[in-house]
C-alpha cells in the first residue's frame, strides 16, 4: 500500500493583466506563498514538479529565485494539463517514497496573446512544396477544418447533440451566464462582470456557436502547491494537519484508440476513462462530491463533460444544467469559480488553480463565494491531444 | 499540372481520400504509421474512403488566424464509417443552412497556380 498523499499548502495568484511582474516574478509568487501557507520553507522540499508552456523558463530558474538547494525538477510539458501534470509528478514521488515534500508549480504570461495556434499564417513559398507528414501545400487551417481551440470545442458541443438536440447556441450561452455570475464573487478572476443571456448571445462570434464570451480568456497567472506524505504530516502541528486536504484520487490519462479521434480530438473518452478511475481511487462516487472544478475552456466543452465525469445520467446533461444543479445554490456546483471563460486560463497554471479552488472550499476558507459545508470535491483538467487530469480532494479528518 | 493540398487526396481517375487501412485489425487513419495504433500490427493497404458520407458536427468559424479567409464552416464528416475532417462548401456558412446529418460528397476546387504554372487542389464536401 503506497502513501496517502496531502495537499500541506496551496496559492493561486490574482488571474488578469499582471504587468508588474514577469513569468519567474509570477511562479515565485505563488510558489512562496504556497509554502508559506503549508508553514514550510524550501528546505523541506525534496522534488519539484514545474510547467510553463510558453515563457521558456524551467524549475531551476524558478530555484535560482527561491532557493537552490539541489532538489530534482520535473519540468512538464502536456498543453493545458501541464500543471497538474507537474503536480502528479511530485504527488508519485512521494507515493513511491523517494521524498515525503514536494512542490508543484504552474505558470503562465497570456494576457493579449490572442489565437493560441497563431495570430498570422504566412503565405508560404513560391512555388507548391509539400511538407509534413501529410504532404501539405499550405497552412491546413481554415482548408480542411480549423485547428483554433473555439472551433474544436464547438464541434465538440455541437456533437451531444446526438443524445441531446437542445444542445444549441442558447443552451451553451446560458452555461457562460452561469460562468459569468459565478465570477462576480471571485476577486482572484480576471473577469468579474456579470454578463446577461443577451449580451454573451451579442459578443461577437468567434466560432460558432462560441462568442467571445464564451471562451476561455488568454490571461497571465500562477499556482502552486505544496504536498505531503500522510506519515509526515501527521508528526507536524495540529493546526497544518487541520487545514490540509487530503488527496483521495490523482489521474492522469491519455486518450485511448478510438476510430474518431484519429482525425479529431476525442475529449470525452480520456475524461471517462480518468473520472472512473478517480471515483475507483478515491472510493467515492459522484454524489459524494459538493463541488467540482472541470475544464469548462469553451462553453460547450462544459457541458460534455458534466456527462463524462459521471455527474448526471447518461445522456442527460442538459436536463442537469437545465435543473440549476450546477449553479452555486444548485446540488452539484460547477465551476464555482467562474471558471476558465470568466476567471481566466494561463494555460501551465490552470491545472493547479482548479484544485486551489477546490481545497480552498474544504478548508472552509473561500470567502464569499463558500460552499458551506464541503467536504469532498473533483479538479478535472484537458490537455488537448489529449491528455486529462482528475483530482478528487476530501477534507481533513485530522 | 496540378498538386494535392494533401498526399491522402488523390486527383486521378476520380478524387478521393485515401487512407491507411490496418493489415490485422482493419482499423483506418490518414498519414503514415509506424504502426498501428489500436493492434501495434505493421503491416497497412490502402483504402480508398468513400466520397460521400454524413456531417456529424459542425462549426462556422469567424475570427482565425490572419490569412485565413472567414467565415468558413469546419466539419467532422462520417464517410462509410470512417471519421474524415473538412470543410462544408458550396453553401453559405450559415447555421440555418448547415445540419447534422446532412448528406454531403466530396468536392474539389482551384486553390490557385504557383510561381511555375502548377495548380493545387483542395478539398471540401458539398450538400448533395
Amino acid at each position: 500500500m503506497s502513501e496517502n498523499v496531502w495537499i500541506l499548502g496551496i496559492h493561486m495568484t490574482p488571474f488578469g493583466k499582471r504587468a508588474d511582474k514577469d513569468v519567474l516574478d509570477l511562479a515565485a509568487e505563488a510558489a512562496l506563498a504556497a509554502l508559506k501557507d503549508a508553514g514550510v520553507t524550501m528546505k523541506d522540499m525534496q522534488v519539484m514538479g514545474y510547467g510553463n508552456l510558453r515563457g521558456g523558463t524551467s524549475g531551476q530558474s524558478l530555484q535560482k529565485q527561491i532557493g537552490q538547494t539541489g532538489i530534482p525538477s520535473f519540468n512538464v510539458s502536456n498543453a493545458c494539463a501541464t500543471g497538474s501534470t507537474a503536480m502528479r509528478a511530485v504527488i508519485m514521488a512521494i507515493k513511491a517514497g523517494e521524498a515525503d515534500m514536494g512542490i508543484a508549480v504552474g505558470v503562465e504570461k497570456l494576457y493579449g496573446a490572442g489565437l493560441l495556434t497563431g495570430n498570422s499564417v504566412d503565405s508560404g513559398p513560391e512555388t507548391w512544396t509539400p511538407t509534413g507528414r501529410n504532404g501539405a501545400i499550405k497552412n491546413l487551417d481554415g482548408y480542411i477544418g480549423t485547428s483554433g481551440m473555439a472551433g474544436l470545442f464547438a464541434q465538440i458541443g455541437m456533437a451531444y447533440n446526438d443524445s441531446d438536440p437542445r444542445a444549441d447556441f442558447e443552451l451553451f450561452a446560458r452555461i457562460s451566464e452561469k460562468s459569468h455570475s459565478h465570477s462576480t464573487l471571485n476577486p482572484n478572476a480576471a473577469y468579474q462582470n456579470k454578463m446577461s443571456l443577451e449580451q454573451i448571445m451579442n459578443d461577437p462570434m468567434i466560432a460558432y456557436p462560441h462568442t467571445r464570451s464564451m471562451c476561455s480568456a488568454n490571461c497571465d497567472g500562477a499556482a502552486a502547491s505544496v504536498i505531503v506524505s500522510e506519515t509526515k504530516l501527521r508528526t507536524l502541528s495540529l493546526e497544518q494537519q487541520r487545514r490540509a486536504v487530503k488527496i483521495s484520487a490523482s489521474i492522469l490519462a491519455s486518450d485511448p484508440w478510438t476510430e474518431a479521434s484519429q482525425e479529431f480530438p476525442d475529449v470525452s473518452t480520456v475524461t471517462r476513462n480518468a473520472a472512473v478511475a478517480a471515483y475507483e481511487q478515491a472510493g467515492l462516487g459522484p454524489d459524494d462530491l459538493d463541488l467540482v472544478e472541470l475544464h469548462d475552456c469553451f462553453a460547450a466543452a462544459e457541458l460534455v463533460h458534466y456527462d463524462n465525469l459521471g455527474l448526471c445520467e447518461p445522456g442527460g446533461a442538459i436536463d442537469f444544467f437545465n435543473s440549476g444543479a450546477t449553479w452555486r445554490d444548485g446540488k452539484l456546483p460547477v465551476n464555482v469559480s467562474g471558471g476558465l471563460q470568466s476567471k481566466g486560463h494561463p494555460i501551465a497554471a490552470t491545472g493547479i488553480a482548479n484544485i486551489w479552488e477546490v481545497a480552498t472550499h474544504l478548508r472552509g476558507e473561500a470567502g464569499p463565494r463558500q460552499i458551506q459545508g464541503a467536504k469532498a470535491g473533483m479538479a478535472h483538467v484537458i490537455g488537448l491531444g489529449s491528455s486529462c487530469t482528475v483530482h478528487i480532494l476530501e477534507k481533513s479528518g485530522l | 499540372m496540378s498538386i494535392p493540398i494533401v498526399n491522402y487526396l488523390v486527383l486521378e481517375p476520380q478524387p478521393h481520400l485515401v487512407a491507411q487501412e490496418c493489415a490485422a485489425c482493419k482499423s483506418k487513419f490518414f498519414g503514415r504509421h509506424n504502426a498501428c495504433p489500436k493492434c501495434f500490427g505493421d503491416t497497412f493497404a490502402e483504402f480508398a474512403v468513400p466520397t460521400t458520407g454524413v456531417l456529424k458536427t459542425f462549426t462556422i468559424v469567424h475570427h482565425d488566424a490572419k490569412g485565413v479567409p472567414v467565415p468558413y464552416c469546419a466539419a467532422i464528416i462520417d464517410c462509410g464509417g470512417m471519421t474524415v475532417s473538412g470543410n462544408i462548401i458550396g453553401v453559405d456558412p450559415d447555421p440555418e443552412i448547415i445540419t447534422r446529418g446532412m448528406q454531403v460528397q466530396l468536392k474539389t476546387y482551384s486553390l490557385g497556380t504557383d510561381a511555375e504554372g502548377v495548380e493545387a487542389i483542395g478539398f471540401g464536401f458539398e450538400p448533395v
